[in-house]
């Protein structure tokens, strides 16, 4: 006699596959087993309380995700045999693919490992079953991209060598200290920091630009991968809010702390997108939005709506907000004019806004760009048709937490840079703003190991004391060809050929002649 | 605690002048001449005077500018530290009370950069 198989419930089927796979341990105590459960000084009662709102099992999504992979791939392939690359809209945008390829795209691998670690270390099953499902699509991620991009390896330059270029470049260190900072954290402070933070609150200004920007400027491959990552995403951000409401029920003592937390991870994470706001407002030779405006929609308008909705918890939106927004007018145009004068030390290509862009500029900035910003890129544009395009030779002052070149303003005065300083311990520290300061003073062990691009350099552990050497033997980057001036550059010259186009009289100046500015 | 760690946690700060093979680090920030997108990093000596400093390093740093050629060093304001500085140009730079990580803003009244922009 044959026995009637059940078809388990979807409920069923969960609990079974999750929290029933795990067990008291009877002959460990708990706390020796889940060792960094406590020190954050975050207090669970009920890990029972902890929802999934997907109740994905580990079959469901092995399933899910093939399925998904083996019509990515197919699109991956149709690109490449029908040189997809051609079709991109200039090959400017593929600049916008060097910045995520070797800045993004490690993180993700990042992200990975610090799942894998707060999955192992929470001891409630339903934790770690959602860490353990983001960490494999962290996994996935990393792949995929860097199977998307591969492509455009064979074509342009500036692709080959990311993860080594990912440890090693001077504005890498931005987006590689803020994962290092999340994943040296305590297992809380990560899924503050990374699932909260940055996949809720912050990742529609990271994946949006990025996506779209490919869909608007006919990169198939990069688009198709982000349609396949966006159901992924999507699980993300709401585990992100899933995660921050558990932690503020279990105990109002986890308040304060992670109100910290998010004040941190703001502010860490509006810096590092400034990188995200200058590839939308002057790398993509299609635009989709300015940065002003994805900040407007994503952050003041959705973050508006997020931080009402978490006062009831005692959570207010976080310290130093008022600056971010006020920044949005800003912060694109300092930091493309700082890739623009150090661009002899990076992978990607860096040029002079066109006429039109300016003017694009110029409407999507209206109180900004023609008054502090065009005069900057007319002198530049000016110099280089003299033969002299400005290169700073002068390595830059790094702000001890985020990083970034200490290049932003007041708030109050874009004439101004905004610097803090203060003495710890008998060593001068020095910071972007008031937020990266705050953050330096709440862990300063932390921060006083920060590994700046700028000091290694001048200790000599980066191979060599000039640049020209750091960049050609440390950072594994050819000179004149992966990096440099756009015009005139190998991949330019190679784009117009492609595309039959005659070359325009380029400026005396460029390409792999660097002018002593 | 100085920082959330799982116990007794001390680092040593990885820039400590030691580490610069006798030499120390000096910031320069030209105000209102936001061309140089930050303040510049130095690797000087520290018994380098402060005259050589500003004629062989500094003033080769900020030449590409075209204010460079007006600028007037004895008209100068400094500020080392966030403190008003009125340097002595014959003395060392350890000797004007510049020490490893300083800071020194430069201020050259008249001049306010490109087209008056303060790039």
């Amino acid at each position: 006699m044959t026995m009637q198989k059940k078809k388990l419930g979807l409920k069923d089927k969960y609990r079974y596959l999750t929290r029933d796979m795990a067990w008291e341990p009877s002959y460990q105590k708990k706390a020796d087993i889940f060792p960094h459960e406590d020190f954050e000084g975050i207090k669970i009662t009920d890990w029972d309380k902890w929802e999934d709102p997907f109740r994905l099992t580990m079959d469901a999504y092995w399933k899910y995700q093939a399925e998904k992979e083996k019509k990515l791939y197919a699109i991956f392939d149709a690109f490449a045999q029908n040189n997809g690359h051609q079709n991109i809209s200039d090959a400017r945008y593929v600049n916008a693919l060097k910045l995520f390829l070797t800045g993004v795209s490690p993180l993700e691998y990042g992200a990975f490992q610090g799942y894998s670690r707060a999955g192992r270390q929470f001891s409630g099953a339903g934790a770690r079953v959602a860490c353990q499902m983001q960490a494999i699509d962290e996994l996935r991620h990393v792949q995929t991209q860097i199977h998307a991009m591969s492509h455009y390896n064979k074509h342009f330059n500036g692709l080959h060598d990311f993860a080594h270029m990912h440890d090693r470049v001077w504005f890498l260190s931005v987006p590689k200290s803020f994962f290092d900072d999340a994943r040296s954290a305590g297992p809380f402070e990560f899924l503050t920091a990374i699932s909260f933070s940055f996949e809720y609150v912050l990742t529609n200004l990271l994946f949006v630009p990025f996506m779209s920007g490919a869909a608007y400027n006919g990169d198939m491959a990069t688009v198709t991968f982000g349609f396949s990552a966006q159901s992924d995403e999507a699980r993300h951000m709401t585990l992100g809010l899933e995660v921050i409401k558990f932690m503020l029920e279990q105990h109002e003592d986890n308040v304060p702390i992670i109100q910290r937390w998010i004040d941190k991870w703001f502010w860490r994470g509006y810096r590092l997108l400034s990188l995200v706001g200058m590839m939308m407002d002057y790398m993509l030779p299609n635009k989709v939005m300015s940065w002003a405006e994805a900040w407007e929609v994503y952050y003041e308008q959705n973050g508006g709506a997020l931080f009402k909705d978490l006062e009831r918890y005692g959570i207010r939106p976080p310290k130093y907000q008022e600056q971010a927004n006020i920044g949005k007018q800003h912060i694109t145009h300092q930091i493309w004019a700082t890739f623009y004068q150090y661009s002899h030390a990076t992978n990607f290509h860096t040029w002079i806004p066109s006429e039109d862009e300016q003017q694009w500029l110029a409407e999507k900035y209206p109180d900004t760009f023609d008054k502090y910003y065009r005069p900057r890129f007319d002198h530049w544009q000016e110099q280089h048709a003299n033969g002299q395009r400005f290169y700073n030779s002068i390595l830059p002052q790094l702000c001890q937490v985020c990083q970034v070149p200490a290049l932003f303003t007041e708030p109050d005065d874009p004439t101004q840079l905004s610097h803090r300083q203060i003495v710890h311990e008998g060593e001068r520290y020095h910071f972007c703003s008031d937020g990266c300061c705050d953050i330096f003073q709440n862990e300063p062990e932390k921060y006083i190991q920060a590994w700046l691009p700028v000091h290694q350099i001048y200790q000599g552990n980066c191979g060599g004391g000039d640049v020209q050497t750091v960049v050609e033997k440390y950072y594994h980057l050819k000179n004149g060809q992966d990096n440099l001036e756009y015009v005139g550059s190998p991949e330019y010259l190679r784009w117009l050929a492609w595309k039959k186009l005659a070359t325009p009289q380029a400026p005396a100046g460029t390409g792999d002649r660097r002018d002593a500015a | 605690m100085s920082v959330n760690a799982i116990g007794e946690y001390r680092a040593t700060p990885r820039d400590l002048q030691a580490n610069f093979n006798g030499m120390q680090m000096l910031y320069v920030h030209w105000e209102k001449h936001l061309i140089f997108c930050s303040p510049f990093a130095f690797l000087v000596a520290p018994a380098m005077t402060f005259a050589a400093f500003v004629e062989q390093l500094l003033s080769d740093a900020i030449k590409a500018h075209p204010d460079s050629a007006r600028v007037d060093f004895n008209e100068a304001v400094w500020t080392l530290n966030g403190e008003r500085f009125v340097p002595d140009y014959a003395a060392s730079l350890e000797a004007n009370g510049i020490d490893h990580k300083s800071m020194l803003r430069l201020n050259t009244p008249g001049l306010n950069g490109v087209q008056g922009s303060c790039s």
